[in-house]
């Protein structure tokens, strides 16, 4: 008993351990690393898939992603840029660096983001030249979480193709409706901006949408029983649309200028 | 503690000594987990296989250990196989993983695991503490499913995400009771777990620790 209980005993057992347990721990960090990474990828190219409403049976999600462009647009210019890489770039982690991101005015910041990445990817489908589709990352606050997305719209850059979350923390069978599938199916079709004009008028109503209302095409049902997840889509979507967002980029790629 | 048989050790868990049902440890990822079985059931097998192996490594050097080190020696293994499960989890059922999120790390301190550690695998041979770190996380696993089936089935209408009960939301005829979702009923059903074994097993009834006194003061008249 004394014995294992000495100071020397002590220091051996403990020293020993800790090389088996790190050694271990390193092990399976390292070995499984490759197979770590490309989940997250495949994760994440599904979700554009899926906003993009891009989906073939039997084909696979690298198959169907080798259709998408990413390119990266500067939010400031509201256009294109070659500053960062595509592939590695990360727009999260941009937007906590003070290098690479702009802090937000309380007053612009109606998406509760606080810090906003000047540079952010966006996807494209495209058919030649022609874009046939275009897949918008999009963030904001609800009511408990931050809702992580991808918002779609048509080569018209003004008709939605759909709108899908990632990632969000809102309350089951409330805020978290926002992953309902026919929920979701209320967005293709709506208009983002009115004629003539660089205004995201897209937003959430409380009830149902009257389809004979002139202003139906800007409008999506509330969720019910969630009204500060449903505020939140709206600004989010107002937000990212709109000046501080992505519609100066919009404007220019309509005009043809990027 | 002299001589315990496999099987006794394999099967007392899951009901006559249920960790979460009479010792009353490991509660806080049994809410946290269980709003669906998928996330539950892939929770208890994670918490089958870290209670197994630190049993099994702990017994392997408990008559190495320094006794004034022996709880941190023991978190420090509980530490290592949990990391090990997190990376595996993460490399192979991704989605799940990603649900789970920080409760397989909270894992480490679930009492459950150290708790068997220290009150089983110190005494024991290694292969019996094995056992009985599986019949442990099998006692954690079988509330975690029984509390992930009502869940889900009454909050979602659906159990492994098949749907069941079709919901009005989608055009059935089922209303969700959204508060099963929540972590709280997972007390209440939890509560509910215990009232029926210790109905069955009269044995666990704990006698009350404190008795109301009579009401000593006398009417007047």
């Amino acid at each position: 008993m004394a014995a294992k209980d000495s100071i020397s005993k002590t220091i051996t057992v403990t020293v020993l351990l800790c090389v088996v347990c790190s050694v271990v721990v390193s092990a399976a960090a390292v070995l499984l690393k490759p197979q770590q990474i490309s989940n997250k990828e495949l994760d994440r190219k599904s979700n554009i898939l899926a906003a993009g409403g891009i989906s073939e049976p039997g084909k696979s999600v690298d198959e169907l992603f080798a259709r998408i462009t990413t390119k990266i647009v500067d939010l400031e210019t509201g256009k294109f840029t070659d500053e960062v890489n595509a592939e590695t770039y990360d727009a999260a982690k941009a937007a906590k660096d003070p290098a690479l991101s702009i802090k937000l005015d309380r007053s612009a910041d109606i998406a509760s983001i606080k810090r906003q990445a000047r540079y952010m990817p966006v996807y494209l489908v495209q058919d030649g030249d022609q874009i046939k589709r275009i897949i918008l990352p999009v963030h904001g606050y609800g009511l408990w979480s931050t809702l992580y997305g991808f918002l779609a719209l048509e080569g018209d850059l003004n008709t939605v193709v759909g709108l899908g979350f990632y990632s969000h923390a809102e309350t089951p069978g409330l805020g978290g409706e926002v992953d309902n599938p026919a929920w979701k199916a209320l967005w293709p079709g709506k208009q983002v901006y009115a004629e003539d004009s660089m205004k995201p008028m897209l937003h959430l109503i409380k009830g149902n949408v009257d389809p004979s209302s002139p202003d139906a095409v800007h409008q999506v049902d509330g969720l019910s029983g969630a009204t500060l997840t449903s505020n939140g889509v709206s600004n989010l979507v107002k937000f990212w649309l709109g000046e501080n967002g992505y519609a100066p980029f919009l404007a220019n790629l309509r005009a043809g200028g990027v | 503690m002299a001589s315990v048989s496999a099987k006794d050790v394999l099967t007392k868990p899951i009901f006559a000594n249920n960790p979460i049902g009479l010792q009353i440890l490991g509660i806080c990822s049994a809410l946290a987990v269980t709003s669906n079985l998928n996330t539950a059931l892939v929770m208890s097998l994670a918490v089958i296989v870290v209670t197994a192996f630190s049993n099994f490594f702990v017994s392997l050097i408990r008559n190495f250990m320094p006794g004034s080190i022996r709880i941190i020696c023991q978190m420090t293994i509980i530490a290592s196989l949990v990391i090990v499960v997190d990376q595996f989890l993460k490399a192979y059922a991704y989605d799940v993983s990603k649900q789970l999120s920080v409760f397989v790390g909270l894992i480490i301190t679930n009492c459950i695991v150290m708790g068997r550690a220290e009150a089983f695998a110190m005494k024991n041979p290694p292969v019996i503490s094995f056992l009985d770190g599986i019949g442990n996380g099998l006692g954690y696993g079988v509330v975690l499913m029984f509390v992930g089936t009502i869940r889900e089935l009454l909050g979602s209408g659906s159990l492994f995400g098949v749907e069941i009960m079709p919901l009005i939301n989608n055009g059935g005829w089922y209303q969700a009771n959204g508060l099963l979702l929540l972590p709280p009923s997972a007390f209440f059903i939890i509560g509910m777990f215990i009232w029926i074994v210790r109905s069955w097993k009269k044995d666990q009834v704990e006698a009350p620790e404190y008795v109301l006194a009579p009401n000593s003061k006398q009417e007047a008249v």
